[in-house]
C-alpha cells in the first residue's frame, strides 16, 4: 500500500507547498495552467496510455466540459460548483457516445484517432456558428469573486484545488491500475482476443475507459472556464488542447501514472525558461515543445519514467556490486 | 458437456466448416485430427463464439450457447487457446495468467494467488516475473494454456499446444493435459502430434473439408481407410493395405 500511494502523496504534498513559498503571480499562473493540462492529460492517458486507444480528439471532451460550465452559469445562473460536477458529468457522457459510435462498429488504432478528431472538429465548427455559445465572440463568465462561486481572489487557491482533482485522479489512476478493471484495460490494449478468450468484455471495458478518460478531461476544460472566465470554440474545442493531453503523457511516460504529470511539468517548464530568455522570438516554446517529443520518441520511448527507471536500474547495480 | 449441431462457416465462397457435428462428452479428453485447413481452427473460433456460425447450433451443458459472445462463453466456462499464441506481451508472465484469474477472483490478491497455483500447475512457476515477450516456443505454449486454465473452464479448447515443441518437450506436457483432465475438466484438443493423441484422447472426431468424417475411438481411427485417405490422397488407404503383400514396388 505505502510502496504503492507513498510516491503519489509525497509528489501531492510537496506541491501543495509551493505557494507558501513562491507568491509572485506569473509564477502561480504558470502552475494553474500547467496543472489544468496535467489533468487534461491524465484523462487521455486512462484511454490512450491504459486502454490503448489513442485519441486525436480529446478536445471534445475538454470543450464539452468547458462549455457546459461557462453556458449553465451564464444562461441559467446555475452555481459555478454545481455547474462544475455537471459539467464532468456531460463530458463524461459525450465520451460514452463517442466511444458507443466507434467502438461498436470495431474502429481501432488510426480509424479511432481520425474519427475523434473529426468529433472534436465538427464541436469546434458548431461551437463557433452558434449564437447560443457567443459565436466567434465567446463567452464570458461573470466576474464575481468568492468561494461559493468558485472564483478566488488568491491564485494559491486555485493551485490548490488544481492540485487536488490533479491528485485525487492520480490516486485514482494507481488504484485502477491495481485493480481487475486495470488489468481488463491492459489486456485490451496488449491483445483484444486473447482478452476475450479469457472472459473480458471489450467493448464495456473500452466504453468505461473513455467515459471516465472524457470526464476528466472534462474537469480540465471546466477548471479553464473557472480560472480564465472566458471560453470561446478554439479554445475549447480547438486542436492545442488535443495534442497537449496526448503529448504530456507520450513526454511523462505513456500508461503510467505519474506520466501525465511529468510530461505537462517538464514541456511547460522549459516553454516558459526559453520564453523567459529567448522572449524576443515569437513561437520558440513551440520550437522546444516540438524539439522535446521528437527526442523523447527516438531517445526515451518510455518517457521521463522509463529514463528514471533505467537510472534507477543502474544505481541498483552499482549498489548490489 | 459440448454438443456442436450441423454447424456451418462460410467465408465469402470458401466453406471451412461444412455441416459438422460432434459431441464431447463430460470429464474426456476428445481429439479433434485433420489436415491442414480441414477447418478444425475455423470450428474451434465457433464453439469459443469468436466467429457465428452460418447455420447450426453450438451448445455448452445443455444449454444453447450459439448467440452468446466469446467473454460470455468463456464466463459459462468455455476457455480456448490459440494456435498461434497471443500472449500480453508486454506483462509478465504471472500478469498475463492473472488476467484470466480475474474472471472469477475479482481481489487483486486472489487472482495474482491462482494465477501462481495455475503456473506451478503447467511449469511456469520459476519464471513468474519474466517477460511474456521473453519466453521461447514451449514457454509461450505453456503461458496460453495457464492463462486458459486460470479462468477455471470447465471445457478446454487446445489448439495445437504441442506444435512446434521438441519430443522431449512433448512428453514433458502430456502429463500437464492429462492433470488437467483428472482435475475435472473436459478437454477438446486440436493436435498434429499422433503419438500425443493416440495416447491422450479417449474419442477422436476426424475433419477434412469442414466435414467430419470419421469419429470413434484411436484404434479404430487409425485404420479407418475414410481417414488414411483424407491424410494421404485417394486410394492412399488401398495402396497401404497392398503394400505387405504386393512387395517392394510401391
Ligand atoms: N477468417 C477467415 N477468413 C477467410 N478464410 C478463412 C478464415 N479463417 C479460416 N479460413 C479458411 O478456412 C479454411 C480452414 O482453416 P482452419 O484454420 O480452420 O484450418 P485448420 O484445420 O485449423 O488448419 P491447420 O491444421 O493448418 O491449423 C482454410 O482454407 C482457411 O484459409
Ligand atoms: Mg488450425
Amino acid at each position: 500500500m505505502i510502496r504503492a500511494y507513498g510516491p503519489a502523496i509525497v509528489l501531492i504534498a510537496a506541491a501543495a507547498l509551493v505557494p507558501f513559498a513562491i507568491t509572485a503571480n506569473t509564477v502561480l499562473n504558470f502552475i494553474v495552467f500547467a496543472l489544468i493540462i496535467a489533468l487534461a492529460a491524465q484523462g487521455w492517458n486512462v484511454l490512450g496510455g491504459l486502454a490503448g486507444q489513442f485519441s486525436f480528439g480529446h478536445a471534445a471532451f475538454f470543450g464539452s466540459g468547458a462549455y457546459t460550465t461557462a453556458l449553465l452559469q451564464t444562461h441559467w445562473g446555475v452555481n459555478a460548483w454545481v455547474a462544475f460536477a455537471l459539467s464532468i458529468l456531460l463530458a463524461g457522457a459525450v465520451g460514452w457516445i463517442i466511444g458507443f459510435l466507434s467502438f461498436r462498429s470495431g474502429l481501432r488504432g488510426s480509424y479511432f484517432a481520425l474519427v475523434t478528431l473529426a468529433f472534436a472538429e465538427v464541436l469546434r465548427i458548431l461551437a463557433n456558428a452558434s449564437t447560443f455559445t457567443g459565436g466567434a465572440a465567446g463567452t464570458l463568465v461573470k466576474l464575481d469573486m468568492g468561494p461559493a462561486n468558485f472564483q478566488f481572489a488568491s491564485r494559491a487557491a486555485f493551485v490548490w484545488i488544481a492540485l487536488a482533482l490533479v491528485g485525487f485522479v492520480l490516486i485514482a489512476t494507481i488504484a485502477i491500475m491495481r485493480s481487475r478493471f486495470g488489468a481488463w484495460l491492459t489486456a485490451v490494449r496488449e491483445n483484444e482476443d486473447a482478452a476475450r478468450a479469457l472472459g473480458v468484455d471489450t467493448l464495456a471495458v473500452k466504453l468505461k475507459a473513455i467515459t471516465l478518460s472524457a470526464a476528466i478531461t472534462g474537469a480540465a476544460g471546466a477548471l479553464y472556464v473557472q480560472y480564465y472566465l472566458y471560453l470561446d470554440a478554439s479554445i475549447a474545442y480547438g486542436p492545442w488542447i488535443s495534442i497537449e493531453a496526448l503529448v504530456a503523457p507520450i513526454v511523462g511516460g505513456i500508461g503510467t501514472a505519474f506520466g501525465p504529470i511529468l510530461g505537462a511539468a517538464a514541456l511547460h517548464g522549459f516553454g516558459e525558461l526559453t520564453k523567459l530568455f529567448a522572449g524576443g522570438i515569437p513561437g520558440i516554446d513551440l520550437v522546444l515543445y516540438g524539439l522535446l517529443l521528437i527526442a523523447t520518441i527516438a531517445f526515451a520511448p518510455d518517457g521521463i519514467m522509463g529514463l528514471l527507471k533505467r537510472l534507477a536500474s543502474v544505481f541498483d547495480r552499482r549498489r548490489t556490486r | 458437456m459440448l454438443s456442436v449441431q450441423s454447424v456451418t462457416k462460410r467465408f465469402g465462397g470458401l466453406v471451412a466448416v461444412d455441416s459438422a457435428s460432434l459431441d464431447v462428452a463430460q470429464g474426456s479428453i476428445a481429439g479433434l485430427i485433420g489436415p491442414n485447413g480441414a477447418g478444425k481452427t475455423t470450428l474451434f473460433t465457433l464453439v469459443a463464439g469468436f466467429e457465428k456460425p452460418s447455420s447450426g447450433t453450438v451448445s455448452f451443458a445443455g444449454q444453447d450457447v450459439t448467440a452468446l459472445p466469446a467473454h460470455e462463453r468463456a464466463a459459462l466456462g468455455i476457455a480456448r487457446t490459440f494456435q498461434i499464441v497471443q500472449p500480453f506481451a508486454g506483462l509478465s508472465v504471472v500478469e498475463n495468467i492473472a488476467v484470466g484469474a480475474y474472471l472469477r477472483h475479482p481481489a487483486r490478491a486472489d487472482a495474482q494467488a491462482k494465477a501462481r497455483a495455475v503456473a506451478d500447475l503447467v511449469g511456469l512457476g520459476g519464471q513468474l516475473e519474466q517477460s511474456a515477450a521473453a519466453l521461447t516456443v514451449a514457454g509461450r505454449k505453456r503461458l496460453e494454456l495457464a492463462r486458459a486454465l486460470a479462468t477455471e473452464p470447465r471445457l478446454l479448447l487446445l489448439d495445437e499446444v504441442l506444435a512446434g515443441l521438441n519430443p522431449s518437450e512433448i512428453r514433458d506436457m502430456i502429463p500437464v493435459i492429462r492433470n488437467i483432465r483428472d482435475r475435472g475438466v473436459t478437454i477438446l484438443m486440436v493436435e498434429h502430434v499422433m503419438q500425443a493423441v493416440m495416447s491422450l484422447c479417449e474419442h477422436i472426431h476426424v475433419l477434412a473439408q469442414g466435414k467430419i468424417i470419421a469419429q470413434g475411438k484411436p484404434a479404430e481411427i487409425a485404420s479407418d481407410p475414410a481417414v488414411i485417405e483424407a491424410y494421404l490422397g485417394q486410394g492412399a488407404a488401398k495402396r497401404l493395405q497392398a503394400k505387405p503383400a504386393g512387395g517392394a514396388d510401391a
